[in-house]
């Protein structure tokens, strides 16, 4: 549905075989396909209206650009739009008093706790020293999760368990956070329904005790049509600062936050990419609109690159590369350098178009057959790996029997290496001539698309 | 307490005043039924995440049943509209549950972080040991923190026995430990937690299928249902979700959480249309028994309940 909405408008104005000018007639159908698509993605149907106006307002008598096509400039006017939505010049967090205070606030499920003790780390990072404070006094064992994330991060947490006033616990935080020289308070909240009236005034209470420079909405990615309603009670209750965007490592196209964004006006200032401790990112509403609108986000695959693979150990393997000399402790490297940026097929959803490609998945290796391979790579000596002509029937029995496989895997190994070999060389052939894409991503121009190749 | 219907009422009456009164809005001012009552109608069916093919199909089947000329009624639209959405759900048989002449009978429940897994099984804790059950907890959500905890103080809220091992131990463990002392102590009913995970996550998927595994290897039948939880608040992604986890395990039913309070009773019918696994629990409120054998006429009915409808006339 949504992946293929750049398709389907590409499609509409080839159909049309209109170039020039952008008229009223000939993008009725491609803002249909756009609004059915927001719609679909959960993108409330008021913002929808809205944003439908605003595009075809803008779109309307602008002559194409020499460098695109109709198409092409449709959709740019979508994204641009998109992202202007999304956009907020601000979304730093104001953290200036001492002690700071973040109140985190929501509805149940939504991702609090963890997104507490996610910011705690962020935070951490920036010298901030954060007390957790748990004042879900509701949901079973919540103070057990905050105290054990805090833990684990090594950041102290503000627990009463005897206490079934919040406000009596927040008092009691900011005594704590000054004994223990903290400068950063985050407040984890119940989770709680926004029509729920002494829920809500509940938070309040406590929003107006601590004063907290920020007030965090945390809400999921997921959410339908309802994400509005529940983000402007909230917005109106607790006057919030900021939104932050869970789950967003799923499937689901985030529509949800165009909604928020648009009722609340509030920033988005985060968003959860995963169940781990270090899953929180800045928001970056470029990336965002080019995944509504199924068009990969390069810029982050770029950016996990850059984090997880240094500027030298590329550039060795690029030279080698040139020469035409990828060996198998090369291709070893590669595979652990890709381990370590994460779970694959999150890499993948990244790659433009690749998110389409259901098939693409069910080919990518899991951790395990990762590892086989690993041991059958350091079953071979230096010499087989360098050389892998040499390999002979004998060998391979040696192979096997070291890495608990069988003679037809290693069989297949090699046959897929030398695959792979000859991409590559194709591949630095292309980023020779120029070819954008052909040596960027990973390093030597091995693209994760040989990667899932060579699992075939 | 008080009945399923009036229970469920309750808890759709913000789904319902909210299509009555948008409808009764969008009808204001007009003698007839023309496009733009028409467009409003779809925005507002769209609105209660009935999802967007059923909307444009109800629209469409509208614009040609009813002459556009029609004078328009709320009664008859509200008619018109239910009669539609039945019609989607009408091959739909009502479902049970799976767990009688069974001792164990093994309920395993998985979902996506954060849909309610944990408290919907302390709600059917407390339901099966209403009807006489004696019922077992297994906690093999070893990964989430405190989700171990989560679970056991629901057990001792309900007097049930929490099988569990360490945070971090191998779920797979936990499940055959816990069919063991089910099995043992012959009890009805023993629930699984899962940890939660997006279906998108491939890896988890795949342990999920193991601890499915691990239960059949020691009860050739088991487990007799595997519930997916979905939060009601979720938007078409619910869809997503459902397919992929159905993929992965088989589901036999659905748990739809967090009905209460908002306007989404119009998931039910996207999640019918397009995937034949039945709702066979919703949870209408956050009190212990707030969650309800799911029966698709009564929510019809409540959601139609045309007595709100005659007053607001």
């Amino acid at each position: 549905m949504f992946d293929n909405l750049t398709e389907k408008i590409t499609d509409i104005f080839r159909n049309l075989g209109n170039k020039g000018k952008i008229t009223e007639d000939n993008i009725s159908d491609a803002l249909r396909q756009v609004r059915i698509a927001l719609l679909e993605a959960d993108v409330n149907f008021k913002v929808v209206k809205e944003f439908i106006n605003k595009v075809k307002e803008k779109a309307i008598g602008e002559s194409v650009l020499k460098s695109l096509t109709p198409d092409q400039q449709f959709i740019k006017i979508v994204h641009d739009e998109l992202v202007e939505i999304l956009g907020s010049t601000d979304n730093t967090l104001h953290l200036t008093v001492q002690p700071s205070i973040i109140l985190m606030v929501g509805l149940q499920g939504s991702g609090k706790t963890t997104t507490c003790a996610k910011l705690a780390n962020l935070q951490k990072k920036k010298n901030f020293k954060p007390l957790l404070v748990a004042c879900d006094i509701y949901r079973p064992a919540a103070i057990d999760q905050l105290k054990f994330l805090g833990d684990q991060l090594n950041v102290p947490v503000c627990i009463r368990r005897k206490e079934t006033d919040v406000v009596a616990i927040a008092k009691e935080a900011l005594i704590e956070a000054n004994k223990l020289g903290c400068n950063l308070l985050i407040v984890d909240t119940a989770g709680r329904l926004h029509i729920d009236e002494k829920m809500m005034d509940e938070v309040a209470r406590l929003k107006d005790f601590l004063k907290p420079q920020e007030i965090l909405f945390v809400a999921d990615a997921m959410t339908g049509q309802d994400a509005v309603r529940v983000a402007d009670e909230f917005n109106k209750k607790l006057e919030i600062t900021g939104i932050v965007l869970t789950k967003l490592d799923g499937d689901a196209r985030g529509g949800a936050a165009i909604s928020i964004k648009s009722v609340t006006g509030k920033p988005i200032k985060f968003v959860g990419i995963s169940e781990k401790i270090d899953g929180l990112e800045p928001f970056y509403p470029d990336r965002l609109a080019t995944r509504i609108l199924g068009m990969g986000d390069i810029v982050s695959l770029a950016e996990k690159v850059e984090q997880n693979i240094t500027e030298e150990e590329a550039k060795k393997l690029e030279a080698k590369l040139k020469k035409g000399e990828f060996t198998f402790d090369d291709f070893l490297k590669q595979l652990q350098q890709v381990r370590k940026m994460g779970a694959l097929e999150d890499l993948i959803a990244m790659i433009p178009g690749m998110s389409q490609i259901k098939e693409l998945k069910q080919m990518m290796p899991g951790e395990k057959e990762i590892k086989r391979i690993e041991c059958m790579i350091q079953s071979m000596t230096k010499e087989e790996r360098d050389n892998p002509s040499i390999i002979n029937g004998s060998r391979k029995l040696r192979i096997a029997k070291g890495s608990g496989t069988s003679v037809q895997e290693i069989n297949q190994l090699l046959k897929q290496f030398e695959q792979s070999q000859k991409m590559i060389k194709q591949m630095s052939k292309l980023s020779k001539l120029g070819f954008p894409g052909a040596s960027g991503g990973l390093p030597g121009g091995l693209n994760l698309k040989d990667l899932g190749g060579l699992f075939r | 307490m008080l009945g399923l219907f009036d229970k469920l009422k309750e808890g759709l009456a913000k789904t319902r005043n909210n299509i009555f009164n948008n409808i009764s809005a969008a009808l204001t001012g007009k003698k007839n039924i023309d496009e733009d009552f028409l467009e409003a109608l779809e925005e507002i069916l769209i609105s209660a995440d009935v999802g967007v093919n059923i909307a444009l199909d109800i629209i469409e089947k509208m614009r040609k049943d009813v002459k556009v000329s029609t004078t328009a009624s709320l009664e008859e639209i509200v008619k018109l509209i239910k009669k539609e959405l039945t019609e989607i759900i009408k091959d739909f048989s009502n479902p049970v549950l799976n767990i009688e002449n069974k001792k164990p009978a093994i309920i395993m429940v998985c979902g996506v972080n954060g849909v309610g897994k944990t408290t919907s099984i302390g709600k059917l804790t407390t339901y099966f040991k209403n009807s006489g059950k004696s019922v077992m907890l297994a906690a093999c959500d070893t990964f989430r923190a405190a989700a171990i905890e989560q679970l056991d103080i629901w057990a001792k809220r309900a007097g049930t026995e929490c099988i569990k091992h360490q945070h971090g131990a191998d779920s797979g463990a936990v499940a055959f430990d816990a069919i063991t002392a089910a099995v043992s102590r012959n009890i009805d009913i023993l629930i699984i937690d899962t940890a939660g995970r997006l279906h998108t996550k491939t890896n988890l998927m795949d342990e999920l299928k193991k601890i499915k595994k691990v239960i059949n290897q020691q009860l050739p039948d088991a487990p007799d249902e595997v519930l997916l939880v979905v939060d009601a608040t979720t938007g078409q992604n619910a869809i997503n979700q459902i397919q992929e986890f159905n993929k992965y395990l088989g589901l036999t039913g659905i748990i739809l959480t967090k009905m209460d309070g908002t306007a989404k009773g119009g998931l039910v019918f996207a999640m019918l249309k397009d995937l034949k696994v039945p709702i066979k629990f919703i949870g209408v409120g956050e009190k212990l028994d707030d969650l309800r054998v799911f029966d698709i006429n009564t929510f019809i009915d409540a959601l139609f309940d045309t007595e709100d409808f005659n007053i607001k006339k």
